[in-house]
């Protein structure tokens, strides 16, 4: 592939016609992605995160300023961008194995070939049992993860997911955060996520973008720079992420009595070795 | 609580009043409450049917009327869908025809006949098209809204996966309009049954139960009349019962619903 960043996002901005008004979604970001980085998106709602990320994807071309991909500007969706949206949003009346074959529809590859790679990504989201299901036979994690392998199928070399994770319970959320990890660490495809859990952000991402919102910016950009597999609770993880919730909370009003604040400033020692890392 | 029913007791359950109105039926009779001329009497009613049967053609009148019926009703179903596919997907067609459309549908169906009848005659292509004119009504109607209803966040992923039009309309559309699209089949095979009763009453010529029910009004023969009634009923009963097997069958994928 070429040299230079895999996503270019060049002074995008992004309004929004509300009530005869203009809402600014997103003023003036840039962002790089490299090939095969991991980069997550926090803010709090309202930042333009998913707007950003539709953007990227090609599902939304109305905006000022440039996006490429691989060096060609994006001006629709793409089948070399996969998308993952916060629901699964398979199609209830097609059963797993053909939900996950609509990935294929129209990537020009033989039955056979297009069969064998709907059995594999049925395997590597671990739902090889799950083929002949109906989406409302699975559980909410279940479902998330054939919205994952229809993503992922066509082999897509950026996969980009709008708080796939979001609606699920604390434990099936870690663990599809160490599968979604796996996958990445296997294939090789450049990801973006975003999401509104720092802690996610922190253990998946290379790099975590941390957006204000009102209107919607990068405000900074902060490294992980933590060898994988990561460690949950490990002390330097937790230091990235109590410099993210700072860096977050400065994005917002402040909010009296907020937990991960009280956190923040009870740690003034570890800034400078953040500060290091970053 | 959640009580299931077995089918058995259902069955039973269902049945109850049909009987119950046998016996009343016969209590009347025979205690002399009615007049039999106006109500003839169950054995009549058998009688009548068992000489209908054998004597004169009441199978080939059958035959007749359901041969109209699903002819009729396998053209307004085909068309219909069809057409509200269209009107469901063309924004151009739906501005130049919907409004047409919503006014043309106020009008009564048996409004239609003497038009249907002036340009089709009284024969078979006349009754067959009432009676597609009546299943293509609900069909159009509820297939458009179904169409119309097919969720934005679908329609995006099929975005996002490239779909063409064709892909649109056979991936997304047509699918979730699915249980819209059986309301509307599941009442054009009513409708179309009331309409081959209808066309036979109002274009009688030619065999059919229709024809059946007015020649023994004619002749005064309510025993002919209530088995004409009768197998109208059980008709009915049957196609409703057919469309609920078709629905269940083509909407498998959903969650079971409570009855």
């Amino acid at each position: 592939m070429s040299k230079g960043p895999h996503i270019q996002i060049r002074n995008v901005t992004r309004q929004f016609q509300v009530n005869g008004g203009s809402l600014t979604a997103l003023d003036d970001v840039s962002l790089d992605v490299a090939e095969g980085e991991f980069v997550t998106i926090v803010g709090a709602s309202g930042c333009g995160k998913s707007t950003l990320l539709r953007l990227g994807a090609g599902l939304d071309t109305t905006y000022k300023g440039a996006i490429n991909h691989a060096g060609e500007p994006v001006d629709g969706p793409s089948l070399d961008r996969g998308m993952v949206f916060q629901e699964p949003r398979l199609f209830p009346w097609l059963t797993i194995e053909r939900n996950i074959a609509l990935g294929l529809e129209n990537s020009g590859l033989p039955k056979g070939e297009k069969k064998a790679l709907v059995e594999q990504h049925l395997e590597l989201v671990g739902l090889t049992g799950f083929a002949k299901a109906y989406p409302h036979q699975l559980s909410g994690g279940m479902a998330q993860r054939a919205g994952i392998a229809r993503g992922l199928v066509n082999r897509p070399n950026v996969l980009f997911l709008d708080e796939p994770f979001g609606a699920l319970d604390a434990i099936t959320k870690t663990r599809l955060q160490d599968e979604l990890q796996e996958i990445w660490a296997k294939e090789r495809i450049t990801m973006v996520l975003v999401t509104h859990d720092v802690d996610e952000a922190v253990y998946l991402g290379d790099r975590v973008v941390i957006m204000s919102p009102r209107p919607g910016r990068i405000r900074e950009i902060v490294p992980v720079g933590l060898p994988r597999p990561r460690v949950r609770t490990s002390a330097a993880l937790v230091q990235v992420r109590n410099r993210v919730l700072d860096s977050l909370n400065n994005t917002t009003q402040p909010v009296p009595q907020q937990a991960a604040r009280n956190i923040g400033e009870s740690s003034p020692a570890l800034r400078p070795v953040i500060a290091a890392v970053g | 609580m959640v009580t299931t029913t077995s089918q058995a007791v259902r069955f039973r359950r269902g049945i109850t009043l049909p009987i119950l109105l046998l016996v009343v039926w016969e209590v009347s009779n025979r205690t002399g409450i009615v007049d039999p001329r106006f109500l003839p009497s169950l054995e009549e009613v058998v009688r009548a049917a068992k000489r209908e049967l054998i004597d004169n053609d009441l199978l080939g009148d059958l035959s007749f009327s359901l041969m109209r019926n699903i002819a009729g009703f396998l053209i307004g179903g085909v068309v219909g869908i069809g057409f509200a596919t269209v009107l469901a997907l063309s924004r151009i067609a739906d501005r130049l025809v919907m409004p047409t459309f919503n006014a043309l549908k106020q009008i009564s169906l048996l409004a239609w006949i003497p038009l249907i009848s002036v340009w089709f005659g009284f024969g078979e292509q006349a009754k067959i098209v009432f009676v597609a004119l009546a299943a293509f009504i609900p069909i159009v109607l509820n297939t458009y809204d179904g169409m119309r209803a097919a969720p934005d966040d679908l329609i995006e992923v099929g975005r996002a996966l490239k779909f063409n039009g064709r892909q649109r309309a056979l991936r997304i559309y047509l699918p979730s309009a699915m249980p819209s699209i059986a309301t509307g089949v599941h009442l054009g095979l009513i409708y179309s049954w009331l309409a081959t009763v209808g066309a036979e009453y109002f274009l009688a010529v030619g065999p059919g139960i229709g024809g059946l029910v007015i020649a023994g009004r004619e002749r005064f023969d309510m025993a002919m009349v209530m088995v004409g009634v009768i197998i109208l009923g059980l008709v009915g009963f049957t196609l409703n019962r057919l469309a609920y097997s078709l629905e269940s069958y083509l909407l498998r994928w959903r969650p079971k619903q409570n009855a």
